[in-house]
């Protein structure tokens, strides 16, 4: 079967399962693009910008389990995807990126729009490619695909020279992926398994710390079975939230530096430590010196890196979370730990780290709250980052797996309009809401275009509070209120900004308003807006100062009589 | 400069890699961006066509070394990562070392070259090129004594070491890479 670089390409793709690509074309990948229409099985959304396509492709993999597809071309492009990719690697969400490159007569001469994406892409990605022969196209997406979603998932991007697309050659689709330097490690050492049940057995205030890995793992169900036939209590990190309900009754959520303080009080109290597909991130931990110092530590991790990197482990367990939390469960006795549970129970009425202050005012907690009663916490929520973020992090009511999307370890502003245009558009029937900062709207807002184009009805809700909050809550704490280069005085009028593009706009000012203006948002068949207009100087509490420790946190400096 | 076998800030890894372009400049890249300190690195072919055998002495504690060998490990490149300083091993560097000498020197040169089995590879009027080939220590030992001549000039390999006997680095090796051995690649 003879075909052309770009010709394997698509069909490669294609048998990867791949339906939807995010992209923008250019010179070098214009011979792809221009094959593009015999292969209507791929839906190509053209973006505005290409940081755009990145994190559509990174939202649509959150949401689906499933590898995201960016292509880009050579250049500018390319580099415009660095911010996306970035993202995706820091959080492991599994990608696979296209990009074109200048000819491979050309390579190395500095020629128009010729940028190094391999070299500047190395430290971001799981892996890269430079392909630079048609015959080695078919092998390359095969492991590229692989490689991005097997393991700790991460992004794979696969740059390819102009006259590669075009180069003709009898195409072998290889059967067998031959990695040899690649074999992640999924079964769990047995006699660690057998460890961590006799200690989770003995342990008399075991917390569990579920992360993202649940989420990737698909273990939710043997987190929950072992969470209830032990009756352990669960937090869940940033990017864990959804893997355990949160209406649970022993779910406690998030810890950490804006974390619950009960959740985060819960783990300096436990005498064993369970930690399922994290990595003890310094949101998490704080000052790693005096972190949960009193409690022996599993951890199981499906990367091996990750274990012993940041805090000492008693119990390290590599393999797939899965697997190795099947196996556990067959050993792990059933308990009820009344005496454990109670005082847990009583850390979350000694400090109401839930409760919204009772005001007039329109502050942005109530509003997330209101979304999540509007949408009976079934909503997928993507959020860009900040202090609006965290108030979505903390105040909406997640019950199901995947309905959390956030930037997390590379914190990306931004996020939040394409990462929500890819969740939904690899969730379809899904009401997706982004929750979104006025910062982070006006960096990649462009994308509403794309929605428009391409009917992906996001709602969007503007936390309008004229600043870049997080960084100003920053700067009042910490740097006596002096507010340098983070008012933002000139905020378009964001409704009159969704006529522009034709969709639903609304602005909220008033607590009264909040309800019916997400309802009509909803009713809306469309993309749209509700810029709420909110509180300028509210903070996120509790907090917990960056390198300190839990002893160091602040948890509501505002008058307790007024919590509803 | 590392100090010998297993001790807390030299640590020797050897490492099985493809031979592709690229793949140097990944590895480089991860102890860059982690922060870790190569003492030496020398590469070279192994015995399996396709794949390369790299050897570095790396400095930090225990803890470090063992995130450097995982790190490596974790390079889709890296097949295998052998830890050989707690082994018995055979640790080598070949080193060039031109140092002046004159006619009323050269055998007292000559007679410390002996002692350490060297060889002198070039004389010149005022200068020769000694060859030694050892562990590091006795590179070091060498240098040193030479000293007193004056070394202008010092071309080291940096160490590649090999463990004594059965070594690990034959013992399991992963399926791709069995099949391609077993198929003569
Ligand atoms: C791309 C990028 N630039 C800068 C930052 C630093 N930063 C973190 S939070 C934040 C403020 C975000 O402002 P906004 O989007 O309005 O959200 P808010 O905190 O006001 O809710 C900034 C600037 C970042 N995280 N990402
Ligand atoms: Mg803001």
């Amino acid at each position: 079967m003879r075909r052309n670089g770009g010709q394997i390409v698509c069909e490669a793709l294609l048998r990867e399962g791949v339906d939807v690509i995010f992209g923008l074309p250019g010179g070098a990948i214009l011979p792809l693009y221009q094959i593009l229409p015999e292969y209507p099985e791929l839906r190509h959304i053209l973006v505005r910008h290409e940081q755009g396509a990145a994190h559509a492709a990174d939202g649509y993999a959150r949401v689906t389990g499933r590898p995201g597809v960016a292509w880009a071309t050579s250049g500018p492009g390319a580099t415009n995807l660095v911010t996306g990719i970035a993202t995706a690697q820091m959080d492991s969400v599994p990608m696979v990126i296209v990009t074109g490159q200048v000819g491979r007569a050309a390579i190395g001469s500095d020629a128009f729009q010729e940028t190094d994406i391999t070299g500047i892409t190395l430290p971001i990605t799981k892996h890269n490619y430079l392909v630079m022969h048609a015959s080695e196209i078919a092998r390359v997406i095969k492991e590229a695909f692989y490689i991005a979603n097997s393991g700790r998932p991460g992004p794979v991007l696969v740059d390819i020279p102009k006259d590669v697309f075009t180069e003709e050659v009898e195409v072998e689709w290889p059967d067998k992926i031959d990695l040899p330097g690649y074999k992640p490690n999924l079964k769990g050492h047995s006699g660690m398994i057998r460890r961590a049940a006799q200690m989770i057995n003995s342990a008399r205030r075991p917390v569990i710390l579920a992360g993202h890995g649940v989420i990737i793992s698909r273990a939710y169900d043997e987190l929950r079975e072992l969470a209830e036939t032990a009756q352990i209590p669960v937090v869940t990190t940033l990017l864990g939230i959804g893997c355990f309900p949160e209406d649970h009754v022993l779910s406690v959520g998030m810890p950490g530096m804006h974390g619950m303080a009960y959740a985060s009080l819960a783990i300096e109290e436990a005498d064993l430590l369970i930690a399922l597909g994290m990595r003890f991130d310094d949101r998490i931990t704080g000052d790693t010196s005096t972190f949960a110092t009193r409690s022996k530590k599993i951890h199981v991790d499906v990367d091996p890196t990750e274990i012993g990197k940041n805090i000492p482990v008693d119990v390290p367990i590599v393999g797939d979370l899965k697997r190795v939390l099947i196996e556990m469960n067959k050993r792990v006795e059933p308990a009820d730990r009344l005496e454990w549970l109670n005082e847990v129970e009583q850390l979350k009425r000694d400090h109401p780290s839930m409760l919204v202050r009772k005001t007039d005012k329109l502050i942005p907690q109530y509003v997330i709250k209101e979304i999540s009663e509007a949408t009976q916490g079934k909503a997928t929520i993507v959020t860009g980052v900040g202090q609006h973020q965290m108030w979505a992090a903390q105040h909406y009511t997640f019950r199901e797996p995947c309905s959390l999307v956030s930037s997390g370890g590379a914190g990306a502003m931004g996020y939040e309009v394409p990462g929500a245009m890819g969740a939904q558009v690899g969730s379809p029937g899904k009401v997706v809401w982004s929750i979104a900062g006025d910062g982070g709207f006006q960096m990649t807002m462009c994308e509403l275009a794309t929605m428009v184009e391409n009917r992906i009805p996001v709602k969007i809700a503007i936390f309008n509070n004229g600043f870049l909050g997080m960084v100003r809550q920053w700067q009042e704490l910490f740097y006596e209120r002096s507010y340098v280069a983070t008012g933002y005085s000139g905020n378009p009028d964001f409704v009159k900004l969704a006529d522009a593009f034709g969709i639903f706009g609304a602005r909220v000012t008033d607590k009264t308003q909040v309800r019916p203006a997400i309802m009509d948002a909803m009713k809306f068949d469309g993309p749209a807006i509700v810029d709420f207009v909110v509180e300028q100087e509210e903070n996120v509490y509790p907090m917990i100062p960056s390198g300190m420790s839990v002893n160091e946190m602040i948890e509501e400096p505002q008058p307790q009589e007024a919590l509803r | 400069m590392a100090t010998q076998n297993g001790s807390q800030d030299g640590h020797t890894i050897t490492a099985l890699v493809e031979d592709k372009p690229g793949v140097l400049n990944r590895i480089t890249n991860m102890f860059r961006r982690r922060g870790y300190n190569i003492a030496s690195l020398a590469v070279g072919p192994s015995e399996i066509s396709g794949l390369s055998r790299m050897t570095f002495v790396v400095e930090g504690d225990p803890a470090t070394v063992e995130q450097v060998a995982k790190n490596l490990n974790k390079l889709i490149d890296v097949i295998k990562v052998v830890d050989v300083s707690q082994d018995h091993s055979v640790r080598r560097e070949l080193a060039l070392i031109r140092v002046r000498s004159n006619v009323q020197n050269r055998s007292e040169i000559m007679q410390i070259v002996d002692i350490f089995r060297a060889n002198i590879v070039d004389v010149a009027p005022d200068s020769l090129i000694v060859e030694v080939i050892g562990d590091e220590e006795k590179v070091d030992a060498l240098i040193e004594l030479l000293q007193s001549f004056s070394v202008q000039e010092v071309m080291r390999t940096g160490t590649v070491a090999m463990g004594r006997g059965m070594g690990p680095d034959r013992a399991p090796a992963p399926e791709g890479l069995r099949m391609r051995m077993e198929s003569g690649l």
